[in-house]
């Protein structure tokens, strides 16, 4: 088990925990339609009632990510949303926002930019923690020790093809929460939660006390409300992309805000 | 070159899938399970004889090994360098070396219990080689392709299409081969259960480097015994053509001991050095991670991965293989006097063909090449 740390995270799910209330995390894409709207966007998700927030850095080559996050990704690179941008930027955006930031990344921009200068800087700019989707824990190493030397959380994914195995060897090395992904496949909304939750759900708590979080085809409340049944967290990510494709230009920060708050009844919180 | 490097470099990948510092495995995680699967699968597959036997009988009697090793005589006097051999992996069915991977990976994917095949392709070839050998195994089989390489391939889209394969075009990114390996990546994670990706290149996460390498090591072994017995000595030089790597690394791998003789790998210069005008990984791009494994990349500073272009403007990967991150190319580095050959002379094929055929008279050499003979030179 890991050792309990006190990162902005744990704390997060903490006072979720004790007020029995379940958790929210929303991803959004950096620079998606401009880097200015990031800044906005960040705190009508935060207004909103997100837990935590998955910040996206765009890639040019999203492979776990469906044509929602892909067109989002692209857009981002169009607009200049480089790493060094979006840690440039971050400072200036956390401060009108209390939920946690973790940046959600693709490993080889992370890479170019340098592990320990990465940890440094997301440090720094107040990220809470960053979740890299194709790093491995099996070559995780020099990542994690670069992300502790700065006290920020490893967020790793288990998916319903991790075999327990896999889950004793990756669910240590996670830190805040442990991201659930609810079935295989990538990223985008799905009309139902497919049943192979379930097991994951029960086989993720005999590895680990980390509370979890279950993202990939999660786009409304009652989904939100079916997987935080047993889950601790729904990530919601696609849907609130198309809804900022969708209502953004026209109904401005305050349309996301409302999505958020839609969303948020499935927490059964107010 | 010293004998125990050389022995250490024919000993990779070690257990985590690394050749040096590259290669290894960067994937999401739904996938690792499967890739895992796929190793112990492979494994199991080397040591099973009737498996190998299997796999040696459609390579004689229906892909047509062992390929001829021609003298290339006119051609020789032609340039009036070296003597010129070509290894004809274009007289196999298909039209290219790329039957041989296919034909192992499709047994693998048979011997799995996988009912559906998958692949990406780029000018078509990789694709026509999966889909045939989708037709004889009688598994389904679904062919990723850019927008764009469609359109310029026509006749293979035709041909897959005859073999009964669907081909999918792919309209995100730079819409060419790097997306339509992203896109074949996201059906593999949607459909682990019953679908094999039958990767072309000797790239994408361990034990795919190793494993089609191994399939296409017959070329080098099938070069190494002919030329003895035809020339009475070993070759001076290999020269192959740099892509997804499967070739010049077939070719290439069953010399590695023999310490004298030079293997050069050439990529294609495209326009200009400028990124997104070449295919030169080597001498333009840097190691980055993509498309599950690590090794040289074309990218920008922010680590963007940029669409590579060839000579004839066919588009081709953004990267290059583990395998031949380190050994090959390091080796023909080396033998260059330093200098990478695509670096000094970028994209035009003729001009390789006179920097380093011409004045090395005398000595002996052999070409391998993947489709065409003097289109590939």
């Amino acid at each position: 088990m890991p050792t309990i740390s006190k990162t902005r995270i744990d704390s997060r799910f903490r006072e979720l925990a004790e007020r029995k209330a379940k958790g929210l995390v929303i991803y959004l894409t950096a620079g998606d339609p401009t880097l200015e709207d990031t800044g906005k966007l960040l705190a009508a998700v935060n207004r909103g009632g997100a837990d935590v927030i998955e910040l996206g850095v765009p890639f040019s080559d999203p492979l776990a990510d469906g044509p929602v996050i892909q067109r989002a990704s692209e857009r981002g690179l169009k607009s200049g949303a480089s790493l060094a941008r979006i840690l440039e930027r971050l400072p200036r955006w956390r401060q009108e926002m209390e939920a946690p930031v973790i940046l959600f990344t693709y490993y080889n921009p992370v890479l170019q930019y340098g592990l320990e200068r990465f940890a440094r800087d997301a440090a720094r700019a107040g990220a809470a923690g960053a979740l890299v989707l194709d790093l491995t824990p099996e070559e995780a190493e020099s990542y994690i020790a670069a992300m502790r030397a700065q006290s920020l959380d490893t967020v790793f994914l288990a998916a319903p093809t991790s075999t327990d195995e896999r889950l004793e060897r990756l669910a240590p090395l996670s830190t805040g929460f442990l991201y659930l992904i609810s079935r295989p496949g990538t990223t985008g909304e799905r009309n139902e939660i497919s049943r192979e939750l379930g097991p994951l759900i029960e086989r993720a708590r005999r590895h680990t006390e980390l509370p979890l979080a279950v993202g990939f085809g999660v786009s409304n409340p009652e989904q939100v409300r079916e997987v935080t049944k047993d889950a601790d967290a729904a990530v919601v990510g696609s849907a609130l992309v198309r809804a900022i494709e969708d209502r953004y230009a026209a109904g401005g920060p305050d349309a996301i805000e409302h999505f958020v708050r839609w969303l948020r009844e499935g927490t059964g919180a107010a | 070159m010293n004998q125990s490097i050389n022995e250490t470099i024919r000993s990779w990948p070690d257990a985590r899938g690394r050749f040096g510092e590259f290669g290894g495995r960067f994937v999401p995680e739904t996938l690792m399970h499967p890739i895992e699967e796929l190793e112990r699968a492979w494994e199991a597959s080397r040591a099973d004889k009737e498996f190998q036997a299997e796999f040696q009988r459609l390579l004689k009697e229906y892909a047509g090994r062992p390929t001829p090793l021609f003298h290339a005589r006119r051609l020789t006097e032609h340039l009036g360098g070296a003597q010129i051999y070509l290894k004809r992996e274009d007289l196999l069915h298909t039209g290219a070396h790329k039957i041989n991977n296919a034909i192992g990976q499709g047994l693998l994917a048979r011997r799995m219990g996988k009912t559906r095949l998958i692949a990406e392709t780029g000018a078509g070839q990789h694709g026509v080689a999966t889909a045939t050998v989708a037709a004889l195994l009688g598994l389904r089989c679904v062919v990723y392709m850019g927008e764009e390489d469609m359109a310029r391939q026509a006749p293979n889209v035709f041909r897959m299409r005859l073999l009964g394969a669907e081909v999918v075009s792919v309209r995100s990114g730079s819409k060419t081969l790097k997306d339509a390996i992203n896109e074949a990546m996201r059906d593999w994670v949607t459909n682990v259960g019953d679908t094999h990706y039958l990767l072309g290149s000797v790239l994408g996460p361990h034990p795919y480097p190793v494993m089609v390498r191994e399939f296409h090591r017959a070329i080098g072994r099938e070069a190494r015994g002919q030329f003895i017995a035809q020339a009475g000595r070993l070759p001076d030089l290999l020269a192959a053509c740099v892509g997804g790597g499967s070739n010049s690394i077939g070719l290439f791998y069953d010399f590695i001991e023999d310490s004298q003789v030079a293997m050069v790998g050439v990529e294609a210069g495209g326009r200009s050095p400028n990124l997104g005008d070449h295919a030169a990984r080597f001498a333009g791009g840097k190691p980055g991670v993509l498309h599950g494994t690590y090794s040289y990349v074309l990218q920008d500073e922010d680590g963007q991965v940029h669409a590579s272009l060839g000579r004839r403007g066919a588009r081709r990967r953004a990267h290059a293989s583990p395998n031949r991150g380190h050994h090959p190319g390091a080796r023909a580095r080396a033998r260059a006097g330093g200098n990478c050959l695509p670096r000094a002379k970028h994209g035009q094929r003729q001009n390789h063909r006179s920097q380093f055929i011409r004045p090395r008279r005398q000595r002996l050499e052999h070409l391998s090449v993947g489709r065409h003979p003097l289109n590939q030179l």
